[in-house]
């Protein structure tokens, strides 16, 4: 077992060895542009990027032609975004979110925002879900675009992507998903889910770092997306800049391990993850925070209430994992996604994130077990909360100085 | 973020955790911070006739910098007159244990523990409170 034991998943992931094999060819002797139409060099590149199009295709249940390279899911949420927004302004100017997407969607729609269009960011429910009716009730015939992610990258949450996908459709816009931390490690198919666009990233699925996709549909509907980056007009005019080849190689290699392996993997993790979870939430006061029935099976986020998120993973340096507690941000606001369930500051800063992934074993999980318990409860000796809550003192009826 | 070495020795090895008893007159209590905020601390001493501090007391619901200023604090603390104590400033706290600026908040709230808990001795034994000079918040 190699110490720190890394259980943060959900950040990046470590790279499949088999996924290196795949593109070491690909950087000093297959070193073509695979947009060199005219010689060998070129042409092995390409077929090597057509190749990766079908393994990325495959997996997610889309033609191949509908793949567009990217250089990961933050640059193909901006161009599917900002691309329908562009491209369908004529018809509509409203987009619909939640308020528990990543960054990379909220911040792109902050900008669309300034150009003019109007988005409304859909709560969620106290289990991280969205609540379809009012999904439905948010819905306008100026609505073009409907963004919801589909699994949540802080408490795993998946969300019912299906029937959004034909609320969406029922009122005539297109149905696109973030679905970075989802893709690869659950079934994702975009026929059956009613998906118009989606954003995938390798190093989330034990490829490499800088390269993703973003599906586009071209068959009821044909969608377009107008282009984000101006130049040689690759992926078919939607993204220009000369192919990664190496990396997309990479990102074919991924998804074509994780659809051969993903459903036993899956089941082998959410037995370590129940394990794991099962075994924290022994202690007392200690909290899963989101659905636990529709949630993807690597992820696991426990408020253990009274000890501090970052003062418990200094606790836990021997494992690598995260927190909702922002304590390093200048502006000390816990999570937004899980405020947004309604949780209380104090809880919010009280939870950790553990992200299993596929190099997990039993025993770090064991190993994980025992850090956690011990440094909860040698924090809880220190915590004056804890033992305010030990003495039946509510919490709530100090009047506390917030600073 | 890496922390500094001084950090990590309060942090693993806590000077000073405990619980004073708050209802006896020797004893200030100073309780600042908010659960909201991610840290809260308390700090108790024990204040002899001479008015001198002759035990201190503390636990922190925070990060490892909160948990590392209160320990550094009752440190000073015991031995100190309590008009002496009154003088230690968030800034030498930030010396020592080499925060970092996003951490600065943590000797703040240690600075405020230390004065509340004199602020209390002080009120409980007929004593005016010292108002701080400088308002953090």
């Amino acid at each position: 077992m190699n110490i720190p034991v890394y259980l943060d998943n959900n950040a990046t992931t470590p790279m499949d060895p088999r996924v290196l094999d795949a593109m070491v060819p690909y950087f000093v002797q297959k070193f073509g542009n695979a947009a060199s139409r005219n010689h060998a060099f070129g042409w092995v590149a390409e077929e090597a990027v057509d190749y990766a199009r079908e393994q990325v295709a495959k997996l997610i249940g889309a033609n191949e032609k509908e793949i567009i390279f990217t250089s990961g899911a933050t640059e193909s949420d901006n161009l599917g975004i900002k691309g329908v927004f562009e491209m369908y302004k004529e018809k509509g100017n409203h987009v619909i979110t939640t308020v528990t997407e990543h960054k990379a969607v909220l911040d792109t729609c902050k900008h669309i925002e300034q150009l003019g269009a109007r988005v409304t960011y859909l709560p969620v429910k106290e289990d991280g879900l969205v609540d379809l009716a009012v999904l439905e009730a948010a819905m306008t015939p100026e609505t073009i675009l409907v963004s919801i992610m589909y699994g949540n990258n802080e408490i795993g949450v998946i969300q019912p992507v299906k029937e959004i996908a034909a609320i969406a459709h029922k009122f005539g816009a297109l149905f696109m998903t973030d679905a970075t931390q989802a893709v690869g490690k659950i079934p994702v198919d975009v026929i059956a889910d009613g998906i118009d666009l989606l954003a995938l990233s390798a190093h989330k699925m034990y490829g490499p770092k800088g390269v993703g996709a973003l599906y586009v549909r071209r068959k009821n509907p044909r969608v377009k997306v107008t282009a984000q980056m101006d130049g040689g007009g690759h992926e078919r005019g939607m993204r220009s800049g000369t192919l990664n080849v190496p990396g997309i190689v990479g990102l074919g290699k991924a998804c074509e391990i994780a659809r051969l392996e993903m459903a036993d993997e899956a089941v082998r993790l959410s037995k370590l993850r129940d394990k794991l979870e099962k075994a924290l939430t022994v202690l007392e006061e200690s909290y899963v925070n989101g659905n636990v029935e529709h949630r993807l099976p690597h992820v696991a986020n426990i408020s253990f209430k009274y000890v501090e998120g970052e003062g418990l993973m200094m606790a836990m340096k021997d494992l690598a994992v995260s927190s909702g507690s922002a304590c390093t941000s200048a502006s000390l606001e816990p999570s937004y996604v899980l405020k947004s369930l309604g949780l209380s500051d104090d809880l919010a800063h009280s939870s950790i994130r553990f992200g299993l992934g596929r190099f997990t074993t039993e025993e770090e999980i064991d190993y994980a077990v025992e850090v956690t318990l011990k440094s909860v409860t040698h924090l809880r000796e220190l915590s004056p909360l804890w033992e305010m809550f030990k003495e039946g003192i509510d919490l709530t009826t100090i009047e506390w100085a917030e600073h | 973020m890496a922390y500094s070495d001084k950090v990590i020795d309060h942090y693993t090895n806590p000077r000073n955790v405990g619980t004073l008893d708050k209802s006896s007159s020797k004893v200030g209590t100073g309780l600042v911070g908010a659960p909201e905020c991610g840290d809260v601390m308390r700090l108790q001493i024990e204040v002899d006739d001479n008015n001198v501090i002759t035990d201190a007391k503390f636990k922190t619901f925070g990060c490892g910098s909160a948990i590392a200023s209160s320990s550094l604090a009752t440190e000073w603390l015991k031995g100190k007159s309590i008009d002496d104590a009154m003088t230690i400033d968030n800034m030498d706290i930030v010396e020592e244990l080499a925060l970092p600026p996003v951490k600065i908040h943590c000797s703040v709230l240690a600075e405020d523990a230390i004065k509340a808990a004199i602020n209390d001795y002080r009120v409980k034994n007929g004593m005016a409170p010292i108002e701080s000079e400088k308002s953090h918040h």
